[in-house]
């Protein structure tokens, strides 16, 4: 009996889209106000998405004490109050928020062992929001 | 195929302990939901049902027919209840968020006359929420 459960976490971090490939003008010209030079920030919301048999000892999908540990472990001990530019997967990588939402997949993807890692929604602002269920894409189809 | 959701609300009391669990279990697999006087919620309810738009009436669902069922099936049943206590599905099985989308998509299942039911979403809080889509 599968079911899915869907955690929300809080993190601040500033950050400036900026390509160096681009000139000048061109960086202002796609990116806008993200291009300035000193940076600016956002109160980020995450929202995880696993899934998973209910286990029937437990009623759980997993156990929340570990997907919270998870979380904030590897994501919101690294990444809360700091400049998202800094890491090493944003140096060539511009930081807006549809390739943090791919990094933070991959996190919990490749890290998270107690259930399966379907979604991840970031909300930039309360009105940007960014979704990624990897390449199959299916549980983002049908998280309507 | 066209999607409509409605939802709701009820508040209820639980608490989470597995009788075949040592007390020591039951605190640390439950946590503070282990506290045996229980503890309570102002749940959210979204009942997301899927169909064809019917051309007379304009209707994937007649929104009244589906607000009563959600109201005699799972509101009248859940609302200002203690869900261990009064709610026979969770005589055997632990009242997470997870068990009550699979138990209210049970007590809706077969209910509506022209749509089919797509999802069930319960939100025990605005940051912890549970979806389920049935068996498939």
């Amino acid at each position: 009996m599968k079911a899915y459960l869907n955690r929300r976490y809080r993190f601040s971090a500033s950050h400036r889209l900026h390509q160096e490939t681009f000139s000048a003008a061109k960086n202002a010209e796609v990116y806008g106000k993200c291009n300035n030079p000193h940076g600016h920030g956002h109160n980020y919301v995450l929202q995880v998405t696993v899934s998973g048999p209910v286990d029937p000892a437990t009623g759980m999908v997993c156990n929340l004490g570990d997907l919270d540990a998870f979380v904030g472990h590897h994501i919101l001990e690294v990444l809360d109050t700091t400049n998202l530019n800094e890491f090493s997967a944003f140096r060539e990588t511009v930081p807006t928020t549809e390739n943090l939402c791919i990094f933070l997949y991959k996190t919990l993807k490749s890290g998270f062992q107690h259930a399966a890692v379907e979604r991840v929604l970031v909300e930039e602002t309360s009105n940007n929001s960014f979704e990624y269920a990897g390449e199959k894409d299916a549980a983002l189809q049908r998280n309507i | 195929m066209i999607y409509l959701t409605r939802k709701a609300e009820f508040s209820a009391a639980h608490v989470y302990h597995n009788d075949k669990f040592s007390p020591e279990e039951n605190r640390r697999i439950f946590g503070k939901c282990n506290n045996p006087h229980g503890h309570g919620h102002n749940y959210t309810l979204e009942v997301t049902v899927k169909g064809e738009i019917e051309p007379a009436s304009g209707f994937v669902v007649d929104l009244k027919e589906l607000k009563d069922i959600m109201n005699r099936e799972v509101i009248d049943a859940l609302d200002h209840r203690h869900l261990n206590k009064e709610v026979p599905e969770f005589k055997t099985a632990i009242p997470t968020t997870e068990n009550l989308a699979i138990v209210i998509w049970n007590r809706l299942a077969g209910k509506l006359q022209n749509a089919k039911l797509h999802r069930v979403r319960v939100y025990e809080t605005p940051d912890l929420f549970a979806d389920f889509y049935g068996e498939a």
